[in-house]
């Protein structure tokens, strides 16, 4: 089954893990229902050890830990779909997963990256954009008076 | 020593109902919101998550109102909630240099490339009472904003001091660290443990002890290489997929703290690092980790250790404020039959002594 590549699914998991059980579920509703499945795991929430870097880009070192919500779940069709999300979503999770299973087929791909994945993308690109604006008003000019235009 | 005692179950159910009435205070006054809490008391919710080691800004929040503003007891809330979850995994390494930085500064260089980001800061606040904030209703107007260019991505200080040979470079290991929640401290530790007590450390503590540093007890003199505070990508690699997922975004302040070095017979005079990572926006925090990280590393630099905070069993083993809490606060219950005993000591030495000195005053 090399219906999809690692970075597309990466890609997709990482903006619905973002997501959140609300903007997933606003975004559904304009697309076509989700298919039926089975949960094979979860939803449940655990916890992930974070790690940082000695000196940034040194050995590993544990940092604390963080709650994160994970779920496994199969389609009628086989296809298997994973979750993990940061913080504690058990709708998240689940919905994550489904829409995971079910972006893997060719068939509904491109209607559900059109209307859940793409429009969640954008908003969370927004998102850090407006936080990137927003460092560059406070970055100290120094020594420039006489170039402000 | 502390001996089971039995009895006083009324009192003590009283005793929290009166608590929780306590909690709630003035019933006329709106009761708050853990959502306020968690979006108005943000540091207070960073500094409960960094010490309760357990990024959860909800569950922080919840804590804190439960503990009724008592940070120490909300961090024992949370540490105490974590122990009930499974651990899944640990991440990928958090890569601080990928950050989306809203604030980015650097004490030793003034123009450098991605420039000085003060973010939204205390600095520079002329710490005066604002009464504006005491009437509410008022919503502040949005931040202004600008065009980042190119220079949103920043190069480490500390890379740029190493380009030269300047920085000591950090150890190049893939090891996996050791972890104090899963096995006891034993000395010496080492750095990776050292790094994680820190991180999880009470903050007046870490204050006190890199205060202690500046102030003489250890030799120190440091500049701040960087700070940086925004959002890292965490990224975990779940062994059914096999690749590397993002999970979200954490808040996260990292300091850089850079440090001359004498040199030794080996190695030629340059700079080393003390290095600090915390979880949100707690900058007095990662910078006072950065210093004790520095301090602790005298004995592996050729450095003399004769201050405590260069001391890694003194640092380490009294820095947690829940341990702390949790043996000074002991010294409450009952400790009746305990005291029975020291009681009869005393009575039988006084005893002995008045004896004594009356047979003195006899002879």
């Amino acid at each position: 089954m090399t219906e999809v590549s690692n970075e597309e699914r990466r890609g997709w998991m990482g903006v619905l893990a973002r997501a959140g059980a609300a903007g997933i579920e606003a975004r559904l509703e304009k697309a076509a229902p989700l298919p039926p499945h089975t949960r094979l795991r979860g939803p449940e929430i655990g916890l992930a050890m974070l790690r940082g870097r000695a000196g940034g880009d040194g050995a590993p070192f544990n940092l604390g830990e963080m709650t994160v919500t994970r779920c496994a779940v199969r389609l009628e069709d086989g296809r298997v779909g994973h979750a993990y999300l940061a913080g504690r979503d058990l709708r998240g999770a689940e919905l994550a997963a489904v829409l995971d299973a079910a972006l893997q087929d060719p068939a509904r791909r491109p209607a559900l990256m059109e209307a859940v994945v793409a429009p969640l993308a954008a908003a969370q690109a927004a998102a850090r954009a407006e936080t990137a604006r927003k460092a560059a008003a406070t970055r100290v000019r120094f020594l420039t008076m006489a170039n402000m235009r | 020593m502390y001996v089971a005692v039995k009895g006083g179950e009324a009192a003590i159910a009283n005793a929290h109902s009166w608590l929780a009435e306590e909690r709630r205070g003035n019933p006329a006054v709106p009761e708050i919101g853990t959502d306020q809490i968690q979006e108005q008391l943000t540091l207070a919710v960073d500094r409960v998550m960094a010490e309760g080691s357990c990024y959860d800004p909800a569950l922080a929040a919840l804590a804190i109102k439960q503990a009724r503003g008592d940070l120490i007891e909300a961090i024992f809330l949370l540490r105490a909630y974590r122990t009930t979850l499974p651990r899944f995994c640990a991440t990928l390494p958090l890569d601080t240099g990928e950050m989306l930085a809203r604030r980015r500064i650097s004490a030793t260089y003034k123009d450098l490339p991605g420039g000085q980001v003060l973010g939204p800061t205390f600095d520079y606040t002329h710490r005066l009472l604002d009464f504006a904030l005491a009437a509410e209703g008022a919503v502040p107007p949005p931040a202004p904003e600008a065009d980042p260019g190119e220079d949103t991505n920043c190069l480490r200080v500390t890379a740029m001091l190493a380009e030269e040979g300047l920085m000591a470079p950090e150890e190049v290991s893939e090891v996996e660290p050791g972890d104090v929640t899963r096995t006891p401290l034993s000395y010496p530790a080492g750095r990776a443990l050292r790094l994680q007590n820190l991180a999880r450390g009470d903050e007046g503590f870490l204050l006190s002890m890199a205060y202690s540093t500046q102030r003489g007890y250890g030799n120190n003199h440091p500049f701040v290489g960087e700070i940086r505070q925004g959002e890292v990508t965490v990224e975990i690699v779940p062994p059914e997929l096999g690749f590397a997922i993002e999970i979200g975004d954490i808040t996260v302040t990292e300091c850089q703290m850079v440090n001359q070095f004498d040199g030794s017979r080996t190695e030629l005079p340059q700079f080393t690092r003390g290095y600090g990572l915390v979880f949100g926006r707690t900058e007095r925090r990662a910078m006072s980790m950065a210093l004790v990280d520095r301090a602790l590393r005298a004995e592996e630099l050729g450095e003399e250790v004769a201050a405590p905070a260069q001391d890694e069993e003194f640092v380490l083993s009294h820095s947690d404020n829940v341990e702390a809490t949790g043996f000074l606060e002991h010294l409450k219950l009952p400790h009746y039959v305990d005291f029975q005993s020291e009681l009869e000591t005393v009575r039988a030495m006084r005893a002995a002594a008045m004896h004594e000195t009356m047979r003195e005053a006899a002879e």
